[in-house]
């Protein structure tokens, strides 16, 4: 058992060894000079434009399926005139970020990693570091930073998508006008609630390319593998962005609400 | 026939010179508990095409990956150039790679580009070139050094296995390196398309002046290609020098080799 226990433990060490080594390339790679501004331009694309019909789409449904969730509750406490308040907090501070998060370390760190893998397996990336090109500076930082600036821009038309959602789920019920819904709605949100959501955001776009990246790069060699990097990528993003979230939030009210 | 006056261009116009460009001494390296090369001994002279013949899982590919600097050897001694590869540093080692080409087994093309994205790569990435023109002129050159000038616009999955050997072999010479690395050239290819292959590589080489490893298992390609033929068993080499010389070894293992794949 304890011979068990140990290499996993090693395993576990090298690992966390294997990723600082590899997070400590990215940033040398940043400031080496020669940015792949296409290849960024590019990656933009494929993350911001492709994911966004789905995340616009699981967005719009989130925010419809909230406000008839929250309504019959409100309706009690005869707070239906917060639902367009509740609805836009939730969704800004804690909803928005984490479902859109979640929605790209599906998408985006599962075609990273399988991409970044099948290179691999195919031994591109090894004709790339052969021919004297930086794989990592072509590669890794423009995806890393594409997904890092363009979760954060999901996110933020996701908010609006959701918000629209919950518009129309309010006029399900009553007749509320779009400029009286969005009057609220803007008017509950304080800066408090939309900085610390934009900046975590940030990070999650950071984790979910980061560990896309990792997976893809660090595949073995075998057509199995490009399979286990796509899965392990969203699984690792996945729980980074909740690992994130939690620290996110702590830091949140430690600096705004103590 | 054609092959016959291939090998004759070959020899004859060969003049190799002296110097050593690649010099491998009690080279080891394990992977876990496999000892994959068990002593490796070589000098490559410069101009010389040296084939590497032996079965698969021998440690051919291991060999020039160490040369090439993508797999750090164990133990013992590997200059190129007269300079050491196990000791450089990674931006030596990148000036390193830009005389070396490398010929992966797969052609190895980068599948997200067309075939003249894939050319022009190595030269605005590692040669730094900016001059379109200039860029142009180059893949048009080594386009048509291949035969593969109409190819320009196609992505690598439109392309048949010969074609995409052409195209990795015509990104290998583009950036002119002195020294190219064939990992099983004419693998998987018919053997019109093989010998096409390797009268191709023998071609680039007189053109470019280039030394060469060729690691393969098809005597064919040996027999185009080869200066000195080199037989690898088990991680180490057991014969050494020209095909004759090899064709009439009283090494047993040798000639049960080259009876199998002839």
């Amino acid at each position: 058992m304890a011979e068990q226990v140990i290499p996993a433990w090693k395993r576990w060490l090298e690992g966390i060894g294997e990723q600082g080594a590899f997070f400590s390339r990215f940033v040398r790679n940043i400031f080496a000079g020669g940015f792949e501004w296409s290849e960024f331009v590019r990656q933009c694309y494929e993350i911001g434009y492709r994911s966004f019909t789905l995340v616009g789409i699981t967005s719009f449904i989130m925010g419809l399926v909230l406000i008839l969730q929250l309504r019959p509750t409100m309706v009690d406490f005869g707070a239906e005139s917060m639902l367009p308040r509740t609805l836009s907090i939730a969704l800004i501070r804690e909803i928005g970020p984490v479902i859109t998060a979640i929605i790209c370390a599906g998408k985006i760190a599962s075609s990273i990693g399988a991409e970044l893998g099948s290179m691999k397996v195919t031994e591109q990336i090894d004709a790339m570091e052969v021919s004297g090109a930086n794989p990592i500076q072509y590669l890794v930082v423009t995806r890393i930073i594409a997904a890092a600036v363009m979760v954060p821009l999901l996110t933020l038309l996701g908010d609006v998508i959701g918000l629209l959602g919950g518009f129309l789920a309010i006029n399900l019920t009553d007749e509320v006008s779009f400029f009286l819904y969005f009057n609220k709605c803007i008017a509950s949100i304080e800066f408090y609630d939309l900085f610390p959501a934009f900046i975590k955001t940030i990070f999650f776009g950071f984790a979910i390319g980061f560990v896309g990246c990792y997976k893809g790069y660090n595949s073995n060699k075998g057509t199995e593998s490009v399979g286990v990097a796509a899965n392990s990528a969203v699984v690792m993003a996945s729980l980074w962005i909740f690992v994130i979230d939690a620290i996110a939030v702590q830091i949140t009210n430690l600096l705004y609400y103590q | 026939m054609e092959k016959e006056t291939a090998q004759k261009y070959h020899r004859e116009s060969d003049t190799m010179e002296d110097e050593v460009v690649i010099h491998i001494k009690g080279l080891k390296k394990s992977f876990g508990n496999k000892e994959v090369l068990k002593n490796i001994n070589l000098d490559v002279k410069k101009g010389e095409n040296v084939v590497v013949l032996g079965r698969s899982g021998q440690g051919k590919s291991v060999t020039i990956q160490c040369i090439v600097g993508l797999l750090k050897p164990d133990e013992g001694e590997l200059t190129v150039f007269g300079e050491d590869v196990t000791e450089m540093s990674d931006d030596e080692l990148k000036q390193l790679r830009i005389k070396i080409g490398f010929l992966f087994q797969s052609g190895a093309l980068y599948d997200s580009m067309t075939v003249r994205e894939n050319l022009e790569f190595p030269l605005t990435r590692v040669l730094k070139m900016k001059d379109q023109a200039e860029i142009d002129q180059r893949i048009e050159e080594v386009l048509e050094g291949v035969g593969l000038l109409d190819a320009m616009d196609k992505m690598p999955s439109d392309l048949s296995g010969g074609m995409r050997k052409r195209i990795g072999l015509a990104r290998t010479i583009i950036v002119k390196p002195e020294i190219i690395l064939y990992d099983e050239p004419t693998t998987g290819l018919d053997p019109i398309t093989s010998r096409e292959i390797s009268e191709l590589i023998l071609t680039l080489q007189k053109k470019y002046k280039t030394t060469s490893i060729i690691i393969t298992h098809d005597l064919e390609c040996a027999k185009i290609t080869a200066d000195r033929i080199v037989v690898m068993n088990e991680g180490e080499y057991i014969a050494e020098g020209t095909l004759e010389e090899m064709l009439q070894s009283d090494n047993e293992l040798v000639k049960s080799f080259l009876r199998d794949i002839s």
